[in-house]
């Protein structure tokens, strides 16, 4: 079996193929009673009339992702499901179903994900998705959606309660669907493609565009600048406080905690202005590219952050402090939202949605890249309970040690060499994988070659696509009224799920 | 109570006084200024992402600029992006910025139709509608109510629903799978309503202008009021196009 560290890339001549019983079995045993494995993506291509499918699997003790591949022929067969054995499998085998017509003889939910443009079958429309239905005179449904009360995207949320009591939700998503993995094959250009990925999801632009220009380097082979290393590390951790700091505040928000929401909404500012300061742009769109970066971070950017650091540090353990031990606050946000860590296990959740419930998932530490692993030593903040405060916890640890990272990086600015554009030309037949850990949770993206070096396939994961199921289990025996602060909690990305 | 009032007093004056001349940080890019210098137009049409750039004079379209700057880095000489955040304009041809200019992006007060200023100059009720956005324009319009930009004290507001609204404001380019959720939401806006596009994607479609996965029919079947460039969307920029639609 081939393993890959991340930012590595593979001929795809090595990756071994299997029937599909045996792809099968490999990959199921590999996860049984492994919480340490999961599966960061699973995605098939036509190569030819069959359907080459591409496993990838993480192994966070090992640090190393294994890839397996089976080619099988979908018009002639219908296909057990690994999804009937592991949940892990279910968000892609239902995504496979959806965009190549990959029939699945035992899938317990096999309904469309996102309707996309180019999916196979065209009579499915996103307005007769198939809800499910209790037949029940005293259970009644609640729809919410696909427009929603506040400034944020779209998606449908059914409800089944019993009284004020959630029985069970249906999250429908869709509505964001731009076509961008289709994009990345017709746009050529590396501008265009970065472009493309810094609008994956507005909330996580550093998190995407870092994980493409890691992988675009390493298809390319080349080495990036120790400045770029740099870069990206420190703005990825700039975001994690930023969104972090903005989230709590719609936490707060939404428990009608008001001088909480001021607070944290106007201690996110400095954060987001500092980011314009040094790339002309408070969602840091513009800052990250493959093999270069057009905006060097200096000496007086550093004193800059450094004191606007120390500001916001006060005025945030200030706030923290007084939410943390006020007794209204407290008594909504614990054992509010709460899932199991079997749950979280057998979805296969990522990022704060695992670490809340124990599951020590970051690929910061797990599966390190840029300057992870070398300058920053990272460890996960881990919560054993599952439920809004958890999170909420979560959220104020690593905020603070976010802050301890970037201090850190303040004594080891690098020299920014001058702005260079590279000639960089992606190896023919290959597979490349990058994972970051984005504020949300794991992200990858996958790209295969064909004989000429063009894209064949680009494959985008946010961790929004496990995480949602997760939302939809912590919402279960809840009162409906507490559905908004759970959600929050996890605050999800609906386009980084639609792409 | 006393350690409420502590952390009040600790946040000092966070409201920005006065959103017409408030001065952003750093690096902005607003609007561009484009120098008559001669460079290769062919390599510098071809360098843009959203093909905002069109030559013979050269001239940058607001509407489907990234701010990405890469022009500007490239040439330095050409395109030079300054910290003017008043991009907005309710003519579509008024966000063209051409070669050799240097004149703010303004409203025609002639093309405002009149009931807007005399019903909404007072108070403007908004339902946003995110077809496609990417959550970064739908982040600076949350932000253009905090207690900095306090959008709110000019009467401007974001409702739950579209029967309390005024108008819409719409970002994202406007996807298949949201074409019938918008139009139903504009249909529920009671007469007369305006409608705002904030951000390049709802202008232009931006980066995904020519997806598949489009459907831009709305568009040409509804009168728009206010065109709000940016990619996001600056809560100043948004701010000032809003009062100037009004004439505030």
């Amino acid at each position: 079996m081939i393993n890959l560290n991340n930012n590595r890339t593979i001929a795809l001549n090595e990756i071994e193929e299997l029937s599909y019983s045996a792809f099968m079995k490999h990959n199921l045993k590999q996860l049984e009673g492994h919480e340490e494995r999961h599966v960061v993506n699973y995605f098939g291509y036509f190569s030819g009339r069959k359907i080459n499918l591409i496993c990838c699997l993480a192994d966070d003790r090992l640090h190393t992702v294994q890839v397996t591949s089976c080619l099988v022929d979908t018009e002639t067969t219908i296909l057990s499901s690994l999804t009937a054995q592991n949940h892990n499998f279910e968000p892609f085998e239902r995504e496979l179903h959806e965009n190549l017509g990959v029939s699945f003889s035992d899938h317990p939910w096999l309904k469309a994900i996102r309707y996309p443009h180019n999916r196979f079958d065209k009579n499915q429309t996103i307005e007769n998705y198939p809800f499910c239905k209790a037949k029940s005179e005293e259970l009644h449904e609640v729809g919410v959606g696909p427009i929603h009360a506040g400034i944020i995207e779209p998606g449908h949320f059914r409800f089944i309660c019993n009284g004020e009591q959630i029985m069970h939700l249906e999250i429908q998503l869709g509505y964001q669907h731009r076509g961008i993995e289709s994009l990345f094959l017709r746009k050529k250009q590396l501008l265009e493609r970065a472009t493309l990925a810094e609008n994956i999801a507005g909330d996580t632009v550093v998190g995407h565009t870092t994980a493409f220009a890691n992988l675009w380097e390493s298809l390319c082979g080349y080495t990036p600048d120790p400045s770029l290393d740099f870069t990206r590390t420190l703005a990825l951790e700039l975001e994690r406080i930023a969104v972090h700091t903005g989230d709590l505040a719609a936490v707060c928000a939404d428990i009608a905690y008001q001088l909480g929401n001021a607070v944290y909404g106007r201690l996110r500012t400095p954060i987001i202005n500092f980011l314009q300061e040094w790339c002309g742009n408070r969602l840091a769109k513009g800052l990250i590219r493959a093999g270069k970066c057009n905006y060097p971070f200096t000496r007086q950017h550093a004193d800059s952050l450094l004191s606007l650091l120390v500001a916001y540090e006060r005025d945030f353990d200030e706030i923290t402090d007084k939410l943390c031990h006020l007794p209204s606050a407290l008594s909504r946000m614990e054992k509010t939202g709460v899932v199991s860590h079997d749950k979280v296990v057998e979805i296969g959740a990522v990022g704060m949605a695992a670490r809340m419930s124990s599951l020590n998932r970051d690929i910061r530490m797990s599966h390190p890249y840029n300057l992870y692993g070398s300058v920053i030593d990272h460890l996960p903040v881990i919560k054993n309970h599952g439920d809004v405060y958890s999170r909420v916890q979560i959220r104020k640890q690593e905020i603070k040690q976010s802050i301890g990272y970037v201090r850190e990086l303040m004594h080891r600015v690098p020299l920014f060499p001058p702005v260079k554009d590279m000639a960089l030309n992606p190896g023919a037949d290959t597979l490349a994988i990058s994972l970051v850990e984005g504020w949300r949770g794991e992200i990858c993206h996958c790209a295969v070659t064909d004989s000429q070096g063009d894209l064949l396939v680009y494959k985008i994961k946010d961790p929004s696509l496990h995480n949602w199921r997760v939302l939809a289990q912590a919402v279960q025996h809840n009162e409906i009224s507490d559905f908004p602060i759970s959600n929050k909690s996890f605050n999800l990305s609906y386009c980084g799920h639609d792409l | 109570m006393s350690s409420n009032l502590k952390i009040i007093w600790h946040q000092g004056k966070q409201f920005i006084p006065n959103v017409k001349t408030a001065v952003v940080p750093g690096i902005f890019k607003g609007r561009p200024i484009i120098s008559v210098a001669k460079v290769d137009e062919q390599k510098l049409m071809v360098l843009c992402p959203t093909k905002a750039i069109s030559g013979d004079p050269v001239c940058i379209d607001l509407g489907k600029c990234t701010f990405c700057g890469e022009c500007a880095a490239r040439f330095p000489e050409k395109i030079t992006f300054t910290k003017d955040y008043k991009l907005a304009s309710n003519d579509r041809s008024a966000l063209l910025v051409r070669e050799g200019e240097d004149k703010p992006v303004i409203i025609d007060p002639a093309l405002v139709r009149a009931e807007i200023r005399r019903l909404f100059g007072g108070s403007l009720k908004l339902r946003q509608v995110s077809a496609g956005g990417d959550n970064s324009c739908e982040l600076e319009l949350n932000a253009s109510n905090n207690v900095q930009f306090d959008m709110s004290r000019f009467g401007i507001d974001f409702v739950a629903s579209p029967r309390h609204a005024d108008g819409l404001v719409i970002t994202g380019p406007i996807t298949i799978n949201m074409a019938e959720p918008l139009e139903r939401c504009y249909q529920a806006v009671p007469h007369p309503k305006l409608i705002i596009l904030a951000g390049i994607d709802a202008i232009s479609g931006g980066i995904f202008a020519d997806s598949p996965a489009l459907n831009r029919e709305f568009l040409s079947k509804h009168h728009i009021d206010l065109y709000i460039p940016g990619n996001p969307v600056h809560p100043l920029t948004f701010i000032n196009g809003v009062l100037s639609l009004l004439g505030k």
